[in-house]
């Protein structure tokens, strides 16, 4: 194998003079399938790419190098670190992420990354290497099936065999990935495809034939919602990451003033606006607020945006909004009529059919539909939210250390959560003036998300803050990612709030399967000490007279900063709408 | 969760289900029928029988696949297939919706049509052709509905047949399918 490719190195370098010549002269160059790949991410703006090394792609990790000054290659500590932090690049930047991997266990290692994106619409491309044709289905050594394994998980992917496919697939696959509802795409190539030689010319893809990335808004549809909202007496707004995706904050916000309608967030939407706005009324869902759960069934306009009624979000569909007509504003056509039925379908691009309906929107204030919001906001306050944020008790809450941040951070941060209570604790405390700062993997619930998701989020949006609220469980799932955040000295800020449980699945354990706390215990190591491990700042923090002085101190650090917080052992996240009931049945406690 | 009224719930969507015929058309891509089959088996939907050929267009597949389900999963089965990047577009239709059919091909031993008078009877009234005749074996090839193949195989069996196979369903539908425009556009590019 290593031989294979010395002996092609020598033929590359003979005609490598000839071919910087060329390069002047016209627009074909003639090159290795390898150094296309690094051409065409050149030419689709990658600056940055994750992933690891092996057999299969190592063709193109010898042009990685002699490309090292245009294109940074991150070596992540394990493949799934790299589609995590390619996923939270994505996320933060709007950017297409990129993750590479070679053929076989690094190709699987994937998997979870592309699930992932897939099911939270995020913008990836994956480049793997694969055995060489000839060997194609000869169960040669690292060859797995990666096309026949992601298939189900990504939203386009394709085998390329033949060196001269490479820029015309590579230019698809971007494409693809970010166009229309965005998602993960898997492009598998083989080795001999990065060794022989193409005649190379890059043209951006803008267009698959068979494929509408946005479908036209009908006016129609735009009237018959203006219109139900215009005569609505209670009209409530969900919102979710499409606005996000689609970049209608801005809409978004206009529609809310202008109508009066109050407005909730999907944890996907979460910092599509401003949390302290008069008119964000919270979360919805399992471990949402009180109100925009409960009102859910009172309002009489349901208008979801870029939502896509997710079985988290809607407890019980037999008892879901039975009251309201729904207008459902989406871009992916298959999303209607999926879980809810929609009165009024408006597809399209959110910000385009957000454009559209608001000069048809006529003023309003909503004011007695807007206390009921208050009213039940101050229930929640005083059962939940005050002993979450201000506790008396003496163990430490998450609640708490969540506040401090908001405080330390002034709401700018953005905060990359794991998955699991603190999570859902994150998710309702953190407070954000800025979109695309809340990173979190929602659909697919990915424990060990969020530490390589706060690397790639800190590469795509350097001039951030960037905060990781970890679960102890979550975080020994890609710990070893804290090796990249020490050789790249990447400014990350690491929470860990240490419950020394999967606090989650012991909350359902106490909750559903009566106290039976079955492999929920965990015995942790010394956290501090491995961060020490890594070189990287640390401190932990066990008594509430010390956490605001170490959370200033973390926010304040210019370098990369470990935070252990051990919180209560059994604490529970309320409210809580128990799976397979209604929203309106939301326990506070 | 097998209690009765969930049963009784289960007995009405039985009572919804009936047979669709979905007509995907597609470039035609190698990986493509992995991705179609693998949204029938995330909703485990069965595929009754599934055709794949090339479509009025050149260069354009149409896959036919056939199940048996409520509306309502065959509006959201396509609604996801329609989804896929190379999938141009798909429908779905009753059975009254379309003109279907299906072909199946028998072999049986050449001496029972000598034999065996009824046989000939059968393939007689089968509307059936013979396809060819050697001295071992005759090869019976008849295209219809499926309870028409049901039958004839009825019929047939207690004789012995040597070998049967029969297609997917292949279908075209009475109303003008929406695509044709569509399909058009591509043909003029
Ligand atoms: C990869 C993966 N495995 C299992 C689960 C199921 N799960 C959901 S939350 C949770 C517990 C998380 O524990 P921890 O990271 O300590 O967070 P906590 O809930 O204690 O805040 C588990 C096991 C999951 N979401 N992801
Ligand atoms: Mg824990």
């Amino acid at each position: 194998m290593i031989m294979g490719i010395s002996s092609i190195k020598v033929e590359r370098m003979n005609t490598e003079t000839l071919r910087k010549e060329e390069r002047k002269t016209s627009k074909t160059i003639r090159i290795s399938g390898a150094e296309a790949i690094i051409h065409c991410l050149l030419a689709e703006g990658v600056d940055l790419i994750y992933g690891y090394p092996g057999g299969a792609i190592m063709p193109v990790y010898d042009e990685l190098y002699k490309f090292q000054d245009k294109l940074t290659h991150i070596l992540t500590r394990h493949e799934q670190g790299a589609t995590h932090a390619a996923q939270g690049y994505a996320r933060v930047s709007g950017k297409v992420g990129v993750a590479m991997a070679t053929s076989g266990p690094g190709a699987t290692n994937l998997v979870t990354g592309l699930a992932d994106a897939q099911i939270d619409s995020t913008p990836m491309v994956c480049i793997t290497g694969q055995v060489p044709r000839h060997l194609l289905g000869s169960d040669a050594f690292q060859e797995t099936d990666i096309v026949g394994i992601s298939t189900p998980v990504t939203k386009w992917n394709y085998q390329v065999t033949n060196a001269s496919e490479i820029p015309e697939i590579l230019a698809k696959a971007f494409y693809i990935a970010r166009s229309g509802r965005p998602g993960p795409v898997l492009v598998d190539i083989t080795k001999n495809a990065q060794f022989d030689e193409l005649d190379f010319s890059y043209e951006k893809c803008t267009g698959v034939r068979s494929y509408k990335p946005v479908p036209e808004p009908d006016l129609k549809s735009i009237e018959a919602a203006a219109e139900l909202i215009n005569n609505a007496k209670k009209p409530y707004i969900v919102f979710g990451q499409g606005v996000i995706l689609g970049e209608a904050e801005e809409q978004l916000k206009a529609l809310v003033e202008k109508a009066g309608i109050p407005a909730a967030w999907t944890i996907l939407g979460l910092s599509a606006m401003d949390t302290e706005h008069p008119l964000n009324v919270g979360m919805v869902g399992m471990h949402g607020n009180y109100g925009p759960n409960v009102l859910t069934n009172e309002c009489d306009v349901l208008i979801a945006i870029g939502m896509r009624f997710d079985d988290r979000v809607t407890g019980s569909l037999d008892t879901y909004a039975k009251q309201a007509k729904v207008i459902h504003f989406e871009i992916d056509p298959a999303e209607i009529n999926k879980n809810v039925s929609a009165d009024v379908a408006v597809l399209g691009d959110a910000k385009r059919t957000l454009e559209l309906i608001l000069p048809l929107i006529t003023k309003n204030e909503h004011k007695e539909w807007r206390a009921e919001f208050a009213k039940k906001y101050q229930i929640e306050y005083d059962t939940v939210i005050k002993k979450d944020i201000e506790p008396t008790k003496e163990g430490l809450t998450m609640g708490e250390v969540i506040e401090q941040i908001n405080k330390a951070s002034g709401h700018k941060a953005v905060v990359v959560t794991d998955v699991g209570q603190h999570q859902m604790i994150a998710c309702r405390y953190a407070k954000f003036k800025e979109s695309k700062s809340n990173i979190t993997s929602g659909g697919l619930g990915t424990m060990g998300f969020a530490l390589p998701a706060a690397i790639g989020a800190k590469m795509g949006a350097m001039d951030r803050e960037v905060v990781a609220i970890i679960g102890d469980g979550g975080y020994q799932m890609t710990i070893q990612e804290l090796g990249v955040i020490f050789q790249h000295n990447v400014p990350v800020k690491i929470v860990v709030l240490n419950n020394d449980h999967l606090g989650m699945v012991r909350q359902w354990q106490e909750l559903f399967f009566e106290s039976r706390y079955a492999s929920t215990v965990m015995t942790n190591p010394d956290f501090v000490k491995i961060a020490e491990g890594y070189h990287i700042k640390s401190r932990r923090v066990v008594e509430r007279s010390d956490l605001k002085d170490a959370v200033v101190e973390m926010i304040a650090s210019k370098d990369p900063y470990f935070l252990e917080v051990r919180v209560e052992k059994e604490d529970n996240v309320f409210p809580m709408i128990p799976s397979g009931a209604s929203v309106s049945d939301i326990r506070l406690k | 969760m097998v209690n009765g009224s969930n049963r009784c719930s289960q007995t009405i969507i039985d009572m919804e289900r009936q047979w669709y015929t979905i007509s995907v058309y597609s470039e035609n891509n190698v990986g493509l029928l992995n991705r179609i089959s693998g949204i029938f088996l995330k909703r485990h939907i069965n595929i009754e029988s599934l055709n794949v050929s090339k479509s009025e267009i050149e260069h354009v597949s149409k896959f036919t696949i056939v199940i048996y389900s409520t509306e309502d999963w065959a509006r959201k089965i396509v609604g996801q297939i329609e989804k896929q990047i190379e999938v141009i577009k798909a429908f779905y239709h009753t059975d009254d919706e379309t003109i279907y059919q299906e072909s199946a091909i028998f072999k049986i031993a050449s001496h029972l049509l000598f034999d065996e008078r009824q046989i000939q009877n059968i393939i007689k009234e089968s509307n059936s052709q013979i396809v060819t005749v050697s001295r071992d074996f005759f090869v019976l090839a008849k295209t219809g509905r499926r309870h028409e193949i049901d039958e004839m195989h009825d019929a047939l069996e207690p004789f012995g047949i040597m070998q049967f196979v029969r297609s997917g369903r292949i279908a075209v539908t009475k109303a003008t399918m929406p695509i044709t425009n569509i399909l058009e556009e591509f043909h003029n590019q």
